[in-house]
């Protein structure tokens, strides 16, 4: 690795490696997926990377994640372990809910990756609760809620935003608009205005940057967190992105009609990961050689895991009815 | 021994969430005008005396989030207690229910508890009409993770709501408004009641009767008039709804060979089905007739008074539907109903019977 003691360099390596881990992880369960024996439904979030990593570097472990069902990358970045996340996707014992949730389902609560629910906005209103309850306690803590752009459109999410605003809870909403509901554009699903509007409506603090700068996503995840640990409420969060794949599964699919190639390459041209690399290059403090390094590490860590999650056994059948009540 | 008292259903729910919130800081209430001068009916009234304001959350007109909020808040060791003033306003929350609350310690591996209890008041009479009528309870018994409660007397009301609160899973607690009104023996003080299902509270050779909630009032006062038949009535206040535990039906059914299950909610679908079901199944080779079910009919029920009678299950319909299948005389019949139609003094269909006095 390239030989610096500046911190904030550190903090734009780790950025970077935190994301390229998220890419190569899901690039190779894309590669593995037809091999079948990933036996669920996978949201990958190829091209997303940066909304995940940049919100969860400004949290600290203590703080609580609520994701959705595209929640490979919150889980990864707010530090869940991922032998327990392949295994799951893998459907066995030692997943990180024993294969009782597939990949829609992650959770590592030690690691504050509290719960991944795939209804969409589900899990809205329980990041919205476990603020209610750190409030109530006089806990410092902010609960995060990742959501997509079409969840905007649920009513669980109004309401969640109106009674966190009232009661001044510390929870950021965080929007991550990858212009696309499955098929459907956003610009056929909602009225053109800013989202940022939306918490305006909520009488909420909202802040919008480019979900595919990393810096820009720390650095306004930095300053709602402060504004939400400090009392003085929730903030929305709108970060613009890119689905690259398709809405479930590993492919790609612009050849099927809903949107175009060129599209594509034009959000590909900002691929968060890239972009990071070259700040990183440019400013002199990364070299390929070292880039290589920790993209070969980062792969062998992969690998492995993956190779514990194959070779892991599949938990028994009449571990299916337990856990119905506590 | 506890010092009694003679209180309402209503006031017996009041008394154990009082209990139980001064016991312990992690029960919290959230309602519709949770503080208002109504306060649900007076179940969660003067709570300010009790506990601190800022466990007192005042729910907004949002039932999905609002319930989602207490299960997330309940994930964290709280102990929420949600009020509904109907039913019907449960089934804007119903994803939150059947998803989050049912599932979250499964899908967790048991590493999170949602300890909440999600209180549903049923109305009856009065007008009340299509949607503010409905007793949904096998909507609610049919998802796994739920427990499903539906507390009948005073007594019984006060030691189950407290063992709600006090249960680790999301407790539905079906609370039928004109059991409100049922006055009895309570104790004072902290007491549970277990939710361990069924109690027999008459005890007959002839007929079993399993009657949930309000519908358990209507039963008693049939079983006194078959009685005067010849007719020995077994009554099971079913109490628990989810889990559905039967044993004690079974060994009654084993006795008496004949069934009665009468529901507050729809007959068709309704927990008289599950119930005839399993107690078909299990005492086959003992029952003496078909099990018989009542319940609500098979449309939605209207408002006006005009239109309720025969609607409604009451007292007057067990009798002549347990003496049919008994073969009791005619004459013998209509002078049993012609005493119950009495005892009603001429009250109009539509509103509560002061009949249900205590002690119970």
């Amino acid at each position: 690795m390239t030989n610096t003691t500046s911190p904030h360099h550190g903090k734009a390596l780790s950025l970077l490696r935190e994301m390229l881990y998220i890419r190569l992880v899901e690039e190779t369960m894309a590669t593995r997926y037809a091999a079948q024996e990933m036996r669920c439904p996978v949201h990958l979030s190829i091209g997303q990377e940066a909304i995940a990593v940049g919100v969860c570097q400004a949290l600290r472990q203590s703080d609580r994640v609520f994701s959705t069902h595209r929640c490979h990358a919150h889980y990864l970045a707010k530090g869940g372990n991922l032998n327990s996340m392949l295994a799951e996707i893998y459907g066995k014992d030692a997943g990180c809910i024993g294969g009782r949730g597939g990949s829609m389902h992650l959770t590592d609560p030690e690691k504050g990756m509290i719960v991944s629910v795939p209804i969409v906005s589900s899990s809205i209103p329980l990041a919205v609760g476990s603020a209610l309850a750190d409030k109530i306690d006089q806990v410092d803590r902010v609960s995060v809620t990742f959501f997509g752009d079409a969840s905007v459109e649920e009513g669980v999410f109004h309401e969640s935003a109106n009674f966190a605003s009232l009661n001044k809870l510390p929870v950021l909403f965080v929007c991550e608009n990858n212009l696309y509901s499955v098929y459907t554009p956003l610009r056929e699903r909602q009225p053109a205005r800013p989202l940022t509007d939306l918490a305006k409506a909520h009488g909420m603090k909202g802040i919008a940057a480019d979900g595919n700068d990393v810096d820009a996503v720390l650095a306004v995840t930095q300053e709602a967190a402060e504004h939400a640990r400090s009392g003085k409420g929730p903030v929305f969060l709108v970060f613009d992105t890119y689905r690259w794949r398709e809405h479930c599964g590993p492919n790609f699919d612009n050849d099927i009609g809903y949107r175009t190639e060129a599209e594509y390459l034009d959000w590909k041209r900002r691929d968060p990961v890239e972009q990071q690399k070259t700040k990183l290059v440019t400013a002199g403090s990364l070299n390929s050689h070292d880039l290589e390094s920790m993209k070969s590490h980062l792969q062998e860590t992969i690998n492995n895991a993956f190779e514990f999650a194959i070779a892991a056994p599949l938990p028994q059948p009449s571990q299916a009815s337990q856990f119905v009540y506590a | 021994m506890a010092n009694t008292r003679i209180i309402s259903t209503g006031d017996a729910i009041r008394d154990g969430l009082t209990e139980i919130a001064c016991k312990d800081p992690s029960v919290i209430f959230l309602a519709e005008g949770v503080a208002d001068p109504s306060s649900v009916y007076g179940t969660i009234a003067g709570l300010r005396n009790h506990i601190a304001p800022e466990r007192i959350i005042e729910m907004p007109v949002a039932e999905n989030a609002l319930t989602g909020v207490a299960i997330g808040a309940a994930m964290m060791g709280k102990r929420p207690v949600l009020s509904f003033h109907r039913v019907e306003f449960a089934l804007l929350a119903m994803e939150q229910i059947v998803n989050n609350a049912a599932k979250t310690h499964y899908i967790s591996r048991g590493r999170h508890r949602v300890p909440i209890v999600i209180r549903l008041v049923v109305g009856r009479g009065w007008g009340q009409g299509p949607e503010h009528s409905q007793s949904l309870e096998s909507m609610f018994a049919l998802i796994p993770g739920l427990k499903v409660l539906m507390p009948t007397y005073p007594k019984d009301a006060k030691g189950m709501i407290i063992s709600a609160v006090e249960d680790d899973n999301p407790v539905i607690v079906i609370e039928h408004r004109w059991c409100h009104y049922a006055q009895g023996v309570v104790p004072d003080g902290y007491f549970t009641e277990p939710l361990d299902g069924p109690r027999a509270i008459r005890e007959g050779k002839d007929l079993t009767i399993v009657s949930s909630s309000y519908m358990t009032l209507e039963a008693m006062r049939a079983a006194e008039q078959l009685e005067k038949l010849g007719v020995s009535t077994t009554v099971f206040d079913l109490r628990v709804a989810r889990p559905l535990i039967l044993d004690r039906v079974f060994a009654s059914v084993m006795q008496t060979g004949r069934l009665m299950t009468v529901d507050t909610g729809f007959r068709k679908f309704g927990l008289g089905a599950e119930i005839v079901s399993e107690v078909t199944a299990n005492c086959f080779d003992k029952l003496k007739a078909a099990p018989v079910r009542i319940g609500m009919p098979d449309h939605p029920t209207p408002s006006s008074r005009g239109l309720v009678p025969g609607i409604y299950p009451d007292a007057i319909r067990i009798v002549r539907e347990a003496s049919a299948g008994l073969g009791i005389a005619q004459n013998k019949i209509e002078y049993a109903v012609a005493e119950l139609i009495a005892q009603r003094k001429g009250l109009p269909i539509d509103v509560p019977d002061p009949f249900f006095k205590g002690p119970f």
